[in-house]
């Protein structure tokens, strides 16, 4: 009975494993702003203190809202562009050879020069924003994804050739799922980049985000609300991994044994 | 009826595979293709099954045109289980009939498993209830059993003729073991080294089953090594 009522309460090892680290920075971090007792390193206290009294006034979750929204859209446009001119690339020479050099700039380019220039041609307006990080993170999920399709198995191929699949069976059954492990790794670190490029986007010229308000912190030396956004940043992207992306990449994976 | 004639079968690099190749089967006949390596035998296949349309020739398949091959590899999709992979190409092979054609070939429980979790042995059956699982007309074989021991092969091969007794498609058996060949065919087709053609057409009128160990397949083996002493090696000119 006790072991029935305990089971929903326990937390599983791996969890445990993955949390404590965790708690030892911020139990690190408390100690030396502790001895350190300067303005620019507050305590992890103070940081959640202002985190707390933010999340009341409901501004972090505005601002958060706005950037999660911006991430949401430009990852899946990002995505959805870049798997197509991956694949376009890594299945025909011709397109390839066309827009490799694209790719090379496309990756090269700082994206504080995009941003900037998304700006001037385009205004300052959402689209420009958003226009602005997907053209940044587009080159890599294509290169990525142009990898990928390059080691597709045309012997599996033949199968679903032999058997006469239709279209889409053949492309989601046995082609697409060749390309998982590509498109994991850009979402993954694709996910990672578009938060940093949003952040200096809305810094840039978006007038609410959570990259806007750690630019007006910055102009007030505020470091506690810096940190305490960056908190909240954290979070989410903590969260993310651990109901989206772990989930989804271990069902993904359940045939490698 | 299936009907091949093929004038001419020449890569992109100049290096003609196939010339002159003609064969018929008869619906229903199980028909080997012994040659050398080197000799184009996967070339013919994918020429019958439509995957290579870059040569000069007809091919007739037999009506209606369902076609079942199998690879010198499985080739199963590792990221789906046994099942999926069946219903991938057949939806109907569902629930009960599954368990059946799979309990055909001793692999009853093993719907729910990746390929990854079978031996070679096992994945083969899982690909030979595949080829057969489409109720073809005609089944293209390419090597299929060529690295597996020879318990299992002799094992697949009593499955293959079984499945064949039951459904009767023609079945095109490529190999370059002639007692394979032999304890298998109605027939045995040997070619030439490339660019290849039949050099040579032998039925086989043996009483079934028959295993590779067979006294009287050993012994028809022995007699064509003797007669065509280089026949495995592409020629069929006659002892001297």
């Amino acid at each position: 009975m006790s072991e029935e009522l305990n089971r929903p309460l326990a937390v599983p090892a791996a969890s445990w494993s993955r949390a404590w680290p965790l708690l030892a920075l911020v139990v690190f971090w408390q100690l030396v702003a502790m001895q350190a007792h300067s303005r620019v390193l507050p305590t992890p206290i103070a940081v959640f203190s202002v985190l707390w009294s933010e999340v009341v006034t409901g501004d972090l979750l505005m601002h958060l809202g706005k950037t999660v929204t911006r991430v949401a859209i430009s990852f899946v446009l990002a995505m959805l562009l870049g798997v197509a001119l991956g694949i376009l690339m890594g299945r025909s020479r011709r397109w390839d050879r066309l827009l490799d050099s694209f790719l090379v700039l496309g990756l090269n380019i700082p994206a504080l020069v995009t941003t900037i220039l998304c700006y001037i041609w385009f205004g300052l307006s959402e689209t420009a924003a958003i226009v602005a990080v997907v053209l940044n993170k587009i080159p890599m999920v294509a290169i990525n994804l142009r990898e990928g399709a390059r080691a597709v198995d045309s012997s599996l191929m033949e199968v679903a050739d032999v058997y006469r699949l239709s279209r889409s069976e053949r492309f989601f059954r046995v082609y697409l799922p060749q390309l998982y492990p590509y498109l994991f790794s850009s979402a993954r670190n694709g996910l990672a980049l578009i938060w940093k490029i949003v952040l200096v986007v809305e810094l840039l010229g978006r007038s609410d985000g959570v990259g806007f308000q750690i630019g007006s912190f910055f102009h007030f030396f505020d470091i506690t609300s810096i940190l305490a956004y960056t908190l909240a940043f954290s979070a989410v992207i903590f969260l993310l991994e651990a109901v989206l992306l772990r989930p989804l990449e271990n069902r993904l994976n359940r045939w490698r044994v | 009826m299936l009907k091949v004639h093929i004038q001419d079968k020449t890569f992109a690099n100049g290096h003609c595979a196939l010339r002159d190749l003609h064969l018929e089967a008869r619906p229903g006949e199980l028909v080997a293709i012994v040659g050398p390596s080197g000799a184009g035998k996967s070339t013919l296949l994918k020429i019958i099954c439509g995957l290579d349309t870059q040569f000069q020739g007809q091919v007739q398949l037999p009506e209606p045109a369902q076609l079942g091959f199998m690879f010198q590899e499985p080739r199963l999709m590792p990221w789906l289980t046994v099942e999926q992979n069946l219903m991938l190409v057949n939806k109907t092979l569902t629930g009960a009939r599954l368990t059946e054609a799979l309990k055909r070939v001793g692999l009853g429980d093993c719907a729910d498993l990746y390929p990854g979790q079978l031996s070679g042995g096992m994945q083969r059956r899982v690909a030979l209830v595949r080829a057969f699982s489409v109720s073809p007309q005609l089944l293209l074989m390419d090597e299929p059993f060529q690295s597996l021991d020879a318990p299992n092969a002799e094992q697949l091969r009593a499955h293959l003729l079984e499945l064949w007794q039951a459904t009767r498609p023609t079945v095109l058996f490529v190999t370059h073991n002639l007692s394979e060949a032999l304890s298998l065919a109605d027939r045995v087709l040997f070619l030439t080294a490339g660019p290849s053609r039949v050099a040579l057409e032998v039925p086989v009128d043996l009483p079934r089953p028959r295993s590779q160990h067979a006294p009287a397949v050993q012994a028809m083996r022995h007699d064509l090594l003797t007669r065509y002493p280089d026949l495995l090696k592409g020629n069929a000119t006659p002892a001297a």
